[in-house]
């Protein structure tokens, strides 16, 4: 031991700082994450439970509402997601170089504010006013007004609206980037073929874009997951009747305004598994066709 | 195939879309230039008739705003000032050299990297109430350290560099540190770039954390400060916009000036965030 440390000491010290803080802020939290879920830590403290806490969040409609606006909010979101930076993608893909940077550069603009902001500004256009901006653009083509953030039922659409309504740019900018590197000769063959546009994006550009597809849905997943700036803002974390509550704002509230941190933890493992399960299907999925 | 004309109901689409994006963003810079019975006009002009920097006056008056727009440029900056020196040290020992445990210790890091934040946040909480670092900017700004995502970036492209420069060096008799320090860090200027624009934005736009470990408002970064400014004013739209667009404004300027770092950023590192 003394001998490996003289000899390759120097490169543990490179990787010391990084990763001590790494160990102390990320490995052992995630394990202790863990065995807090399975105790009654609470304000005045706690004791081992085994796997009560799961049990009661299982009971708990106010969880259930949660896992279930989670996953809805997540299922739409991405699939919005995927299908409009494949489309913006191959919108600019023929456009020439100069304007690809353009577009790139449009569509990734809007990601560079916090969630905080931009749910602000949404929680005021989605507002119950029959003169809300949401509203009255819908009164325009005679629809509405909606209750919107108001209404236990109206609450949660608003919410991914928010989010469907602005275009995916890092996807957009991956997506692109992996369209240019596509091989020229199939298409070139469908086109000698007479292969249309449409028949050429969807038989060959969309499937050679799986793997990207795989780690961008994998990505958002994980992400849309998260949820939680846009509901804590829009909806003062949760809406009327829980209606936009999700895992992370329950977690947040069951935790940091209710003290219940055993029982959070257990929210806070159910949303690390739900993580883990969506990468192990990528993962899978991947490995079962790597060539095309 | 196809011509220029063609092209024009697919650049008229594109921009609908980037409008329809960008269409938040306008609406809290318009609103916050916009004087009060505006704001509260029904219903809503999305032209504006007269602009003021009123509500930029009864803002910088009457919030902590400045104090917050400091206190996020202090975290924002010294997490990302030591990612930049830790992630390459790491990132180079781990493309460079060999040593045991290397690739469990790169897998593990790796292996976090799908790990949702929200997961570590009580046991976070916790070891800092523990160490006393609650309601600090200490308590803010290490567990930002923590955060991996800039080693892995680092070790992808540390190893594309050539090891010839580096192997001259050392026959020249220079230290390990000396390597890092005046061949590999010159070099991996382009993912240094990468890397502190993405750090800055990420911790400029932290919430959850600064809002669990922070209890003094003086303390709070302009996030969460924004978020409690929404419970105090919860009609005066104005204001709130106007508190909105002061903390979006840094963000779209720093995007403006390194805008192809923050494309290179997600070609390479992959979407986060």
């Amino acid at each position: 031991m003394p001998a490996t440390l003289r000899r390759h000491g120097s490169s543990y010290l490179f990787v010391l700082p990084t990763f001590s803080f790494f160990v102390v802020f990320t490995l052992l939290p995630v394990v202790q994450a863990f065995a807090l879920s399975l105790q009654s830590a609470t304000i005045v403290g706690g004791e081992w439970i085994g796997l009560e806490n799961f049990a009661t969040l299982a009971d708990d409609p106010v969880f259930r509402q949660a896992l279930g606006n989670t996953v809805l909010y997540t299922v739409v979101v991405v699939a919005a997601q995927i299908v409009l930076a494949l489309v913006v993608a191959s919108l600019i893909q023929p456009l020439g170089r100069k304007n690809q940077t353009f577009y790139r550069a449009l569509f990734y603009l809007p990601l560079v504010n916090s969630a905080i902001l931009v749910a602000m500004v949404w929680r005021w256009i989605f507002n119950p006013n029959p003169f809300g901006l949401a509203n009255t653009a819908l009164g325009t083509v005679g629809l509405g007004p909606f209750l919107w953030i108001g209404s236990s039922d109206e609450a949660l659409i608003a919410v991914i609206l928010s989010s469907v309504l602005t275009i995916p740019g890092g996807g957009v900018v991956l997506y692109s980037a992996a369209i240019s590197s596509l091989p020229r000769e199939l298409y070139e063959a469908a086109d000698v073929e007479g292969a249309g546009w449409f028949t050429k994006w969807w038989r060959i550009t969309v499937p050679l874009l799986k793997p990207t597809t795989l780690y961008l849905v994998v990505i958002y997943t994980i992400l849309a997951f998260q949820v939680f700036e846009r509901v804590y803002v829009m909806t003062n974390g949760g809406g009327p009747n829980n209606a936009t509550i999700t895992i992370v704002q329950l977690i947040y509230s069951t935790a940091f305004q209710f003290g219940r941190y055993g029982l959070a933890s257990a929210m806070a493992v159910v949303l690390f598994l739900m993580a883990v399960a969506v990468a192990v299907v990528q993962f899978r999925s991947l490995r079962s066709d790597v060539e095309y | 195939m196809s011509s220029t004309r063609s092209r024009v109901p697919v650049h008229a689409l594109l921009l609908v879309a980037g409008l329809l994006s960008l269409f938040p963003l306008y609406w809290l810079v318009l609103t916050s230039l916009s004087p009060t019975q505006y704001v509260v006009k029904v219903p809503p002009e999305i032209v504006p008739r007269e602009l003021t920097f009123s509500n930029y006056q009864r803002l910088f008056e009457t919030t902590p705003i400045v104090r917050w727009l400091v206190n996020t440029v202090v975290i924002a900056g010294v997490i990302t000032g030591f990612h930049l020196l830790f992630d390459s040290m790491a990132g180079y020992a781990f493309a460079k050299r060999r040593f045991p445990g290397r690739k469990v210790m790169f897998w593990l890091v790796v292996s976090t990297l799908t790990v949702p934040a929200q997961v570590t946040l009580i046991p976070v909480f916790f070891i800092l109430r523990t160490i006393g670092l609650l309601d600090t900017y200490p308590g803010v700004i290490l567990p930002g350290l923590a955060d991996v995502f800039g080693v892995f970036l680092m070790k992808q492209f540390i190893q594309t560099l050539p090891s010839e420069l580096e192997q001259a060096a050392r026959l020249d008799g220079a230290s390990e540190w000396q390597v890092y320090r005046h061949i590999i860090l010159p070099l991996s200027r382009p993912a240094l770039a990468v890397l502190a624009i993405f750090t800055f934005q990420r911790y400029w736009n932290a919430f959850i954390f600064p809002l669990v470990i922070l209890r003094d408002p003086a303390k709070y970064p302009v996030q969460v400060g924004l978020a409690t400014l929404q419970g105090e004013f919860n009609t005066d739209f104005g204001m709130l916009m106007t508190g909105a667009a002061v903390a979006a404004i840094p963000m779209i300027a720093v995007f403006f000036a390194f805008q192809r770092y923050f494309i290179e950023g997600i070609r390479v590192g992959g979407v986060k965030g």
